[in-house]
């Protein structure tokens, strides 16, 4: 027992972590609330893996590639614009969603559910967290050069396309991880609510990403001992920890 | 001897099945300003950009770096049919409305390029700001601050030709004057050829050795002193009168 719990402070530190550094990106590229609706896509993936026993990560990730190849599908079909699109996938997801998911099972594809990481589940969680990250690292001065300016960054011979593939990438595996985590209601708020305490708080872009990816770190490690303390639902304990943070920031906010 | 680093042949740009430019032709040599000149939606932005190899065109582009230039090596420029392989162009973009939405120092933003700290600190020099000024926020510069930092990141890599977009909009006459007067010392110190959008004729008659009008054709291409009042007229359209007056 008390190993599971150590497995579940674990992998919630490396994906909170990443979670935040993640989303320091999102923020600047007005993408807050992608996070969001790709987690309610994840919905029916996680219900089907909950049936068949499989990890809820796996199954979420298969659905968030067949949403994203969706939006990518409609966008060349219609002319409306990727915000429609998105919201169409996603209800229509969490329609699905509620269908297929198991009573029982619901709420923990909603909320999360910590309590069930294993060793294996650990190290995959860690490992996963570590190659986002590295991918991230890699387009973080790219996405923030092409968020300024397309043109500048086209002249500087950036492929916008390409990087903003492998970026949308990173997101959907993010939140495939975070979903384990927090569950698919409250996925986007790990992904963004540190990013926006962090921006409140740093008065430059190192401060900016780094700081996200510690209060990242920070909620998680809070919030799951929290739920160890009170017995709460971890999930919403880790976002209430995080929107805490967020409330001290605007009273230091530079 | 002059080189002409610039060829522009019959070149047209359609942008979602809008012709914005059409059948422009003209040579831009080595060491010479070119101002390009036209009311708002002429197109000054789009030829800038056609030049830079960002947006798809029809007829012939064709750069040629200049002799002491030739040899620097270029990093991942596109590889776009007729787009320069060798020449560096610094480009400064009329707004950047979103920088301000993200915090960073003007260090960082000079970092997002590849730069040595030996360059940056020259090209501060270059542009008159201290190095102090790297601590600062961007959000936190003046506008006049910030259009050196501009213009100071576009000559990172140290590119033989600049191109800018009405660098003076949101400054102030003095800001302007100074502006004017920081691109005319760049171009001396650093050999430096620069097309440059922009709405103040007075900045023409000073700067420019030749001056393109636009309005998606090109209505003149000429030295400055035969910029006619009749052609400004016809090309901004109503009555326009510059009284030329010599500064030599």
């Amino acid at each position: 027992m008390n190993s599971q719990f150590l497995f579940s402070l674990i992998s919630g530190i490396f994906i909170g972590g990443v979670a935040g550094y993640l989303g320091s990106l999102m923020l600047s590229k007005r993408m807050a609330l992608v996070g969001d609706a790709l987690g309610h896509v994840a919905l029916p993936g996680m219900g089907l893996a909950l049936l068949f026993g499989l990890d809820v990560s796996f199954g979420a990730f298969l659905f968030l590639l067949l949403g994203i190849f969706l939006i990518w599908l409609f966008e060349i079909k219609t002319s409306l614009p990727m915000e429609a699109l998105v919201g169409v996938v996603f209800v229509a997801s969490l329609a699905i969603g509620f269908l297929i998911v198991p009573e029982p099972e619901l709420l923990e594809a909603l909320f999360g559910d910590i309590s069930k990481v294993s060793f294996e589940m650990m190290i995959a969680s860690i490992i996963f967290s570590l190659l986002i990250f590295l991918v991230i690292n890699r387009i973080y001065p790219k996405m923030i050069l092409a968020n300024i300016s397309e043109e500048l960054a086209k002249s500087e011979g950036i492929k916008i396309k390409k990087e903003n593939f492998i970026y949308l990438f990173s997101i959907a595996a993010m939140v495939a991880l975070g979903v384990k985590i927090v569950g698919s209601l409250l996925v986007g708020a790990l992904v963004i609510i540190p990013a926006a305490t962090a921006r409140n708080l740093s008065k430059n872009l190192k401060e900016y990403y780094f700081g996200s990816l510690v209060l990242g770190i920070l909620s998680c490690l809070f919030g799951i001992l929290l739920f160890r303390l009170t017995g709460l639902l971890a999930g919403p304990s880790i976002i209430l920890t995080s929107t805490l943070f967020f409330l001290i920031s605007l009273i230091f906010k530079r | 001897m002059e080189t002409i680093i610039l060829k522009v042949e019959n070149l047209s740009v359609e942008l979602e099945g809008e012709r914005i430019l059409e059948n422009l032709s003209f040579e831009v040599k080595e060491g010479e300003v070119l101002t390009i000149l036209g009311p708002n939606g002429a197109g000054k932005t789009v030829l800038l950009k056609t030049l830079l190899g960002i947006l798809p065109y029809k007829g012939k582009i064709e750069w040629t770096p200049p002799t002491q230039g030739r040899g620097l090596p270029l990093r991942g420029k596109t590889s776009r049919p007729g787009h320069p392989k060798k020449i560096k162009i610094g480009y400064v973009p009329q707004r950047l409305p979103f920088i301000k939405d993200i915090p960073m120092s003007v260090g960082e933003f000079f970092k997002l390029k590849v730069s040595s700290e030996k360059e940056v600190k020259e090209i501060l020099n270059s542009i008159g700001l201290k190095k102090g000024i790297l601590e600062k926020k961007i959000g936190d510069l003046s506008s006049g601050q910030f259009q050196r930092i501009l213009v100071g990141w576009a000559l990172v890599g140290n590119p033989q030709v600049l191109l800018f977009d009405e660098p003076t909009t949101g400054i102030d006459i003095s800001g302007q004057e100074s502006i004017y007067e920081l691109l005319e010392k760049l171009r001396k110190e650093r050999n430096l050829t620069i097309l440059l959008v922009t709405h103040d004729l007075s900045i023409v008659y000073k700067l420019a050795t030749n001056c393109l009008c636009l309005n998606k054709k090109m209505l003149c291409y000429s030295a400055p002193k035969e910029l006619t009042s009749e052609r400004l007229s016809q090309l901004y359209g109503g009555k326009i009168k510059f009284y030329q007056h010599s500064h030599e």
